[in-house]
């Protein structure tokens, strides 16, 4: 009875969060203060605090995200561009994407970031081996959602389309295409999700790039503090990323 | 039938013009080898003990991964779903955490755990904990209140709650989140694998890229893409029969 009105208090859940993390962190800093736990596991938040400079000033953190980001980017182009395409493809031949829709779902749970030592082989060391992970992982959800959204459009838009006697390719850049759109986008919103997650993946496994790269630098270092610190970093670009991209969605659908 | 056949001629026209890149020498060599090659790496794969092995430890950290990372996921998600304010104030974090690159945790993971499968198993329960506390989370908010309300009202206990009323209802939803954790489960223990281990199918991988041993490589990746796919569509057809039978 009393939880209700207290959960429905616009402040207090934001403030049991923050003050959860918060209080977890003191925790974490008494306990490796009074030696429970190891520093030499375990940096204290305090310094991982004081790192965040460090590694904004000496680690060069800027270039770093901006590489990042432009493997991402190219990875968003190819993703966009060749799964939509792939997707309007199976969706204007029905017996093709019967016959291909299962596979691109399979593919989809696949785990295809493993193909890096491949890419390796066949790319070299370099980003573009990452840029073509960060594609291939993230076709296939960018091909299913446009098949989904070119499949879901209303019936009578396109009787509406017909009525005017437009042309086949007129009726999908017309009518097809805008009123997908926005499943069309959860598509390629989920592919650039898998296709970040991978990028920083493989630029961390193979260590080159940008942020992925910081932290396994920093790791063979054993600069812990600095290395939580990167990963936060990490973290905080991603949430960043996901936040921007699900009002673009929202936007999109609304 | 025609289905098939359209199958068939896609499969047969992909592996035509592999094996037309492979002989025709445009790429390096042995980075496209022969379908002969590939089915006879294949074939030593299948009566080659020590790939059972590695298989057997990537499946161990794997199981465990997925035993450990799911059932606090579970626990999360019944929390979560079960209290509102509980729900508005950590949900948001767990949902943001969740897309980022786990990768990244792994040397923090060896710092805890050490290099041996502690670390893999790690890996693996953290990528998994996401997917199962969020649709957990979901699938409790999900459950009609009508059920919720027959249960009060026999005045059943809180574990008589959980075990006849909230569980059955959330089979579906449990098993969709175990078949994605499965998923990023085994994405993770693999690639920590393949960073720092002496066993599992990632370190056979490793192994393989440098021996440049290409047709064993093309082999083990077939074999693992094959079983994640057969073991996500057998959980999938799992959580088809929850659904018929609630």
């Amino acid at each position: 009875m009393t939880t209700r009105p207290l959960a429905e208090a616009k402040w207090l859940p934001a403030t049991l969060g923050l003050g959860g993390i918060a209080v977890a962190l003191l925790l974490a800093e008494l306990a490796i203060r009074m030696e429970w736990l190891s520093r030499f596991i375990v940096p204290l938040p305090s310094d991982v605090l004081m790192s965040f400079e460090r590694i904004i000033l000496e680690e060069d953190v800027l270039s770093r995200f901006l590489a990042t980001a432009g493997e991402a980017l190219a990875a968003a182009l190819l993703v966009s561009f060749v799964g939509v395409a792939l997707g309007a493809l199976l969706h204007g031949n029905r017996l093709l994407r019967r016959a291909c829709e299962s596979w691109v779902a399979g593919l989809a749970a696949a785990p295809l970031v493993l193909l890096y030592p491949l890419f390796l082989v066949i790319f070299g060391r370099n980003a573009l081996t990452i840029v073509m992970i960060g594609f291939v992982s993230g076709l296939p959800p960018a091909i299913l959602k446009t098949v989904e959204g070119l499949s879901g459009t209303r019936k009578v838009l396109l009787d509406v389309g017909r009525s005017f006697s437009l042309s086949p390719s007129q009726l999908f850049w017309k009518i097809r295409f805008p009123s997908a759109l926005p499943v069309i986008f959860v598509g390629v919103r989920l592919g650039l999700m898998f296709s970040l997650i991978n990028i920083v993946g493989v630029e961390f496994l193979i260590n080159f790039g940008g942020l992925g790269q910081l932290v396994n630098e920093l790791a063979e270092r054993y600069d812990l503090a600095a290395m939580y610190a990167a990963i936060c970093f990490v973290i905080l670009v991603s949430i960043c990323f996901f936040i921007a991209s699900e009002k673009l969605e929202r936007w999109l659908v609304s | 039938m025609k289905l098939n056949l359209l199958r068939l001629a896609i499969l047969g026209s992909i592996l035509l013009f592999w094996e037309a890149v492979a002989a025709s020498g445009l790429l390096f060599r042995d980075v496209v080898p022969s379908l002969l090659k590939i089915a006879s790496a294949l074939g030593h794969l299948g009566v080659n003990a020590d790939f059972y092995h590695n298989l057997s430890a990537t499946a161990g950290e794997v199981g465990i991964s997925l035993a450990i990372g799911g059932s606090i996921g579970v626990v999360a998600g019944l929390l979560l779903g079960g209290s509102r304010l509980l729900g508005k104030s950590f949900e948001p974090y767990i949902h943001y955490l969740g897309p980022t690159p786990k990768i990244i945790f792994f040397p923090v993971m060896i710092m805890w755990f050490g290099i041996g499968p502690g670390s893999k198993i790690a890996m693996g329960a953290i990528s998994c904990f996401f997917p199962v506390a969020l649709i957990t989370a979901a699938g409790m908010r999900q459950i009609d209140q009508v059920l919720i309300r027959v249960g009060r009202s026999f005045r059943a206990s809180t574990w008589q709650m959980v075990t006849k009323i909230y569980f059955p209802a959330m089979r579906h939803p449990m098993l969709n989140g175990l078949r994605l954790g499965f998923g990023v489960s085994v994405i993770g223990v693999l690639l920590a694998e393949t960073k720092l281990s002496n066993r599992g199918l990632g370190f056979l991988v490793m192994q393989s890229y440098s021996q440049f041993d290409m047709p064993g490589m093309y082999a083990l990746l077939l074999v693992v893409f094959a079983l994640a796919i057969l073991v996500n569509a057998i959980i999938s057809r799992l959580g088809g029969l929850a659904v018929s039978e609630i």
